[in-house]
């Protein structure tokens, strides 16, 4: 089965600077295994592995048509012939004062 | 360096101003390879936050799928710090992951939300490195004032214009 993935800018290193790829499963997970076979390393850059298994990192959104994976059931996701996959890593930062500490004592 | 056209320049510090005390975020897109940011798109920050900002991620598909269909990129990445400099902070860095964008960062603390400059500062973010760069603010951009027919010299052909969408 043909799932067409588009790849973001940061990840075309690992897919000789190709925007698009072809890649085969029945799950969002399949597609990940199947993409790590053809571009080894991909997989660590999309998926962290955490207590309940595998699963797709917090700043990486996964679209199966469209759709949020985190939506739909996850790396669990159903994908057929025909669908389309789009990474995307999110556009998110902040000053983030949490992560600064407390101001000094005076 | 960011050449930038003075309208977006200011329309970011609006936006910045508008969204203040929360972060303010947005991209400016552009051809892709122009290096020029062309097409001012100010997003919602999803997480309405102080101190944190993350585009929507139905937002960010169809700000892609956009681009895609324009045949652009994010030439500029920028958000607000509202109560810190306008330097990427430890998040920033980590979570840069445009490796090809401007990352402009306006500050609004200290009421420059009201009144008063506002700090615009641009920066690439590679590989958690950060490289400050030096931002020009431009009336317009250069091939506008050359596409205009100059005196003594002939009109170019009429071209047919491309229908905007």
């Amino acid at each position: 089965m043909a799932i067409e993935v588009r790849i973001p800018t940061i990840l075309r290193p690992y897919t000789g600077g190709e925007r698009a790829v072809e890649s085969s499963g029945s799950t969002v997970g399949e597609v990940v295994e199947q993409l790590e076979a053809d571009h080894t390393g991909i997989k660590e850059r999309l998926l962290e592995d955490s207590a309940d298994g595998w699963a797709v990192r917090r700043f990486v959104n996964v679209y199966v048509n469209d759709e949020d994976i985190r939506f739909t059931g996850g790396l669990d996701t159903a994908v057929s012939d025909g669908d389309t996959i789009v990474i995307l890593p999110a556009v998110a930062g902040g000053a983030d004062l949490a992560a600064q500490g407390p101001a000094p004592l005076p | 360096m960011l050449i930038i056209d003075r309208a977006t320049h200011d329309a970011i510090i609006e936006h910045a101003r508008r969204d203040h005390p929360d972060e303010a975020c947005g991209v400016v897109a552009g051809p892709i390879g122009s290096d020029r940011p062309a097409r001012h798109v100010p997003m919602l920050n999803a997480a309405m936050s102080p101190t944190f900002y993350e585009f929507d991620s139905g937002d960010l598909l169809r700000l892609y799928r956009e681009m895609d269909d324009n045949d652009e990129e994010p030439v500029v990445i920028y958000h607000s710090h509202t109560a810190t400099e306008a330097y990427p902070s430890r998040t920033d860095i980590n979570l840069a992951q445009e490796p090809n964008a401007h990352y402009v960062l306006v500050s609004t603390r200290d009421g420059a939300h009201e009144s008063g400059p506002v700090d615009f500062r641009s920066y690439r973010i590679v590989d958690g490195e950060v490289t400050e760069e030096e931002v020009t603010v431009v009336e317009r951009y250069e091939d506008e004032q050359i596409s205009r027919p100059r005196p003594g010299t002939p009109a170019a052909p009429p071209e047919q214009k491309k229908a905007v969408s």
